[in-house]
């Protein structure tokens, strides 16, 4: 294994440049250092002016997306030695607009967010005196995998759809809408399904599957995508043949 | 930072990367969802291709004749063979995928994902033996 490496990392300065331009740093890489832990040190140790965003350093935030050799990946969960002997190509996260160096702005992902409303939505609330809502493990079984989602938005990276047609609600905001939908507490998919049925829903996903192979946490956002169309298309056919009972 | 100060939803100095035109060619898995997105033009040739065939039956021998010469022709096998490989590929990636769309329970356990694959794969197969046996099978 090489002890250094080398990161090409993609710097957008907005007050001097009009494109990305590509700086190389050769740093150490010891076998336990991640991507981010080689942006740390340039930020430290080499060039302070370099911007980017990280919180947690353990998967969990979801702040420090980006693409590692074109690929999407948590870069605290990437290890450079994986890499070795480089070099590593470190970009901002694709579909997304620049604001500096490897920062994306998240603003359209988070209003697309908060459209499916993922939160329990309940048509009227117990009252206290009857305790909490309680839950079976199976009925935790049914959404536990989509509510692993971090909003890290790798997804919307990975899907072309997305980068073509920025309109499409996208990956994560309908699996968590997915994630809400099989909670036992929740009344609101009727709500959600208004929403994700239009056109830029879930029927601008073409299934083309990289969303889920990106997901850091495996929440399967195409499963959620096409199960969503299969309930979606299921609902219609019941409104054709039972209206009333559709109402 | 003055009072007035405000966002806006235009910003000049953010960068916004054009999507190539051959954004398909710069992954296997894009250029593999394409092909499959093209293979429902397979889909629709045989579509027609079947109601040239009914035509030509409802018309007479003679029609029937004149279309199984034409059928022979480089330019008909060329599209007949074209598209059989464009349809099986649409077949295995859609069989492959399912799993992804069916949630199959059983009690309260999950079915796995190669069962449910699996199962479309024998329903296929079934289907194809069925046709075999009706189209050479002597009665």
């Amino acid at each position: 294994m090489s002890e250094r490496i080398t990161l090409q990392v993609a710097r957008y300065r907005p007050e001097k440049e009009s494109e990305i331009q590509f700086e190389s740093y050769e740093l150490p890489c010891p076998k336990e250092w991640v991507v981010l832990d080689g942006l740390n040190h340039i930020k430290d140790r080499i060039d302070g002016t370099l911007s980017y965003r990280w919180s947690c350093r353990m998967g969990i935030c979801g702040s420090c997306g980006m693409l590692v050799n074109g690929e999407p990946k948590l870069t605290c969960a990437t290890f450079l030695a994986d890499y070795a002997p480089g070099p590593v190509r470190v970009e901002p996260l694709r579909n997304f607009p620049v604001i500096r160096d490897l920062v994306v702005e998240i603003g359209d992902f988070m209003g697309k967010l908060a459209r499916v409303k993922p939160w329990i939505v309940r048509d009227s609330e117990k009252p206290l005196s009857e305790g909490e809502y309680r839950q079976t493990p199976e009925e935790l079984d049914n959404y536990k995998q989509f509510s692993m989602c971090i909003n890290c938005m790798l997804c919307y990276s990975a899907c072309p759809i997305y980068g073509l047609d920025p309109h499409f609600i996208g990956p994560a905001a309908i699996a968590l809408a997915q994630r809400y939908n099989l909670d036992s507490r929740d009344q609101g998919a009727a709500e959600r399904m208004q929403i994700l049925s239009e056109h830029d829903g879930i029927w601008g996903c073409t299934f083309v599957g990289e969303c889920t192979k990106v997901c850091p946490k495996h929440v399967d956002p195409a499963g959620a995508i096409q199960r969503y169309k299969l309930q979606a298309a299921m609902e219609w056919v019941k409104a054709f043949v039972l209206p009333r009972a559709a109402q | 930072m003055t009072p007035n100060t405000a966002y806006t939803p235009y910003h000049p100095r953010w960068h916004r990367t054009r999507v190539s035109t051959y954004w398909w060619l710069a992954r296997g898995s894009y250029f593999l969802f394409i092909l499959r997105e093209l293979s429902s033009l397979a889909v629709a040739w045989f579509v027609v291709y079947l109601l040239m065939l009914i035509s030509a039956v409802s018309t007479g021998n003679d029609a029937y004749q004149q279309f199984l010469h034409w059928s022979g022709t480089p330019f008909a096998l060329f599209m007949n063979i074209g598209s059989f490989v464009f349809v099986v590929l649409h077949a295995v990636t859609w069989f492959n995928l399912a799993p992804q769309a069916m949630v199959v329970k059983v009690g309260s356990k999950r079915v796995p994902g190669f069962l449910i694959a699996g199962s479309n794969y024998a329903g296929w197969v079934l289907v194809s033996i069925a046709i075999v046996a009706i189209l050479f099978i002597q009665w």
